[in-house]
């Protein structure tokens, strides 16, 4: 991609998004996230104020229908769902598909962001702690030793596996599966912001903040961490799309987000019961969790490629 | 080498041991136990529940529960809790029931990803590179029972043919070529059901890789000698790309237990990973600590393995 134009000027971040946009699919992906986004928060107020959005209200008269069914007269006009009509059906206790799923985007969408943010913490932390203050030892172990064995310890376990004990062995919550997803899976965080702290800490500019009489903290956080980013922003865009993918599986085995919270991890699950009676409830949401992990997926392809030092030779 | 050999081997006895502990802290320390799986049943009186915990050492303290379990699985005396046969006997039933689907869903990814990563890297930008690309996070992007089941629906209703479970049931009776042929189409789709994910990944890997060899010098020089594309791509480009895949091997082997555990659910498959499963809903401790474990030993393997293969491939490397 060396037939830019435009001459290469501007901070790093601008060069980044002038390669990112070059990128069709990444692009895509965005503009579907960014509108995922304002649906779903749009939808969080709608499902939660506006009484035909409410996601919880069941109509027995009105048992899985097909998406763009009216509603039947018998339906109380208090129950009545948006314009009358059911955009995607109804489920197996006649509720809005439509309204559930706008409900769960929030709620899974917000999975993927806080499970990746915790483990984003904890792996930078770690990371940066390892390599920066490594040295620093305690009866002939050094902090490097001790950081990094418990991150290989951790990395020998089969993660799906542990998330499906600990998850099933603590009480079922949104908060718990955020926690346990996050915790599993900052290990390769940790190992790359590591390797990027002990490459840039003896470089010149690093040991001249040390001579202003900057503190160790300050150096770690406004002069390592910051050139550590890049790698750490796609792995944490495809970090999001694994966690819903997580949360999804989670879901069919029957450990997810307990109903009444709708994600579209557990509307899936539930609707595999009726695939042949009633497919929307299963493709539905199985379309959408494959639209949103794909964006996130290219995504964060797109931002590898665009963060890569390298592009600039190719 | 001797050194290098004995220091590795040294260094991961410790990390399993790490992990060991870890483990049996996290099943233990975590609400839930055996005798509250059905706390419902009436006929469960608390001398019942008491006898219970007696039985499985759950009320010495977990140091010595730890030291119970270590001493049981060394000795080989361990015993599920839930139906008191011998833990180790029954993975290893069940590990023979998983190898086959590891088997040919791993030897389908490794002859697959090659020859599409490599055609895509070579004609970077051609409509097969970029369809290959979009199947590619397609499949990463699809969760697997969706997937599955979309697959099992249309095996069942276009073929009209019985996909789950490891035979049909009821053909006992039938001739061995039958059944043996039973068994493969029983094994066909679980095993690329979970080659695809792989495939998807590995020869992202692959192109990637290829890219980055085709863009070196030495490839250049081996073009302006004049020799065939064939001999350039092949002999030069792809010899040298390969390397890190060989360390991608020994990785392979845990992915024996942790990722089939959706799988063989759907396909009531009686493998290690639905034994992980059952176990979990059991609250099956010593089943749970022990599958893990094995999943660290492998994981532990792995890596040695590679660590050897790499210095083996590459002669750039010295154990020292």
């Amino acid at each position: 991609m060396s037939a830019h134009t435009s001459p290469a000027f501007g901070s790093p971040a601008a060069l980044a998004w002038r390669a990112l946009r070059q990128d069709r699919l990444a692009v895509c992906g965005l503009a579907f996230l960014a509108l995922l986004t304002i649906i779903a928060l749009l939808g969080a107020a709608c499902t939660n104020f506006v009484p035909a959005f409410d996601p919880t209200t069941v109509r027995l008269t009105d048992k899985l229908l097909p998406p763009f069914a009216y509603a039947s007269d018998l339906v109380a006009s208090d129950d009545l769902p948006a314009l009358g009509q059911y955009f995607l059906g109804t489920d197996e206790l006649g509720r809005d598909v439509f309204s559930r799923m706008l409900q769960g985007a929030v709620v899974s969408l917000s999975i993927g962001f806080v499970a990746v943010g915790i483990s984003m913490i904890v792996g930078i932390f770690f990371g940066a702690v390892a390599g920066y203050f490594g040295e620093l030892s305690w009866l002939g172990l050094s902090l490097d030793t001790v950081l990094m064995r418990f991150t290989d310890a951790m990395l020998c376990f089969p993660t799906f596996f542990l998330i499906l004990t600990v998850v099933a062995l603590l009480p079922a919550s949104i908060y718990n599966i955020m926690i346990v997803i996050g915790l599993t899976s900052w290990m390769g965080t940790a190992r790359f912001v590591r390797a990027e702290v002990l490459s840039l800490k003896d470089r010149d500019f690093v040991i001249a903040a040390h001579a202003t009489g900057l503190s160790s903290w300050r150096i770690v956080t406004a002069h390592l961490l910051p050139n550590a980013m890049a790698p750490v922003l796609v792995s944490a865009t495809v970090g999001v799309a694994s966690a819903i993918l997580t949360e999804s599986a989670l879901s069919f085995l029957g450990f997810g987000v307990q109903p009444p919270d709708a994600t579209w991890g557990n509307i899936l699950a539930d609707g595999k019961t009726f695939i042949f009676d009633a497919p929307w409830l299963f493709f539905v949401p199985g379309v959408a969790i494959l639209l949103v992990v794909l964006a996130f997926n290219l995504v964060g392809e797109g931002l590898r490629e665009a963060l890569d030092p390298r592009r600039a030779e190719r | 080498m001797l050194s290098w050999l004995l220091r590795n081997v040294f260094e991961r006895l410790i990390l399993l041991v790490i992990v060991s502990i870890m483990a049996h802290a996290v099943v233990h320390l975590a609400p839930g136990e055996p005798s509250e799986v059905d706390p419902t049943n009436p006929r469960m009186k608390a001398e019942d529940v008491a006898r219970i915990r007696a039985a499985f050492h759950l009320d010495d303290p977990v140091h010595v529960q730890y030291a119970y379990w270590i001493r049981d699985l060394a000795t080989g005396e361990l015993r599920s809790f839930k139906d008191g046969q011998p833990v180790l006997a029954k993975i290893f039933d069940r590990f023979l029931n998983s190898l086959p689907l590891f088997a040919v869903a791993t030897l389908l990814v490794w002859t697959l990803s090659f020859p599409t990563g490599i055609h895509a890297a070579i004609r970077r930008g051609s409509v097969f590179d970029r369809g290959s690309t979009f199947v590619a996070y397609a499949l990463i992007s699809v969760p697997g029972f969706f997937l599955a089941y979309l697959i099992i629906m249309f095996v069942v209703n276009q073929l009209g043919a019985p996909v789950i479970g490891m035979r049909t049931f009821g053909t006992e009776q039938a001739s061995v070529w039958f059944q043996i042929m039973d068994r493969i189409w029983h094994l066909t789709i679980p095993a690329c059901l979970s080659a695809l994910g792989g495939i998807a990944i590995l020869s992202r890997y692959v192109r990637a890789q290829m890219l980055e060899v085709i863009g070196q010098d030495y490839v250049r020089t081996a073009r302006a000698k004049g020799l065939g594309e064939e001999q350039v791509v092949y002999k030069h480009a792809l010899r040298n790309a390969l390397l890190p895949f060989v360390t991608m091997f020994g990785l392979l082997l845990p992915g024996m237990i942790g990722g089939s555990v959706i799988f063989e659910q759907i396909f009531a498959w009686p493998g290690i990973g639905r034994l992980g499963y059952d176990a979990i809903l059991a609250r099956d401790f010593p089943v749970i600590l022990t599958v893990n474990l094995i999943a660290a030993v492998l994981t532990l393997a792995g890596t040695f393995l590679s660590d050897l293969l790499y210095a083996w491939a590459d002669p750039r490397i010295r154990l020292a």
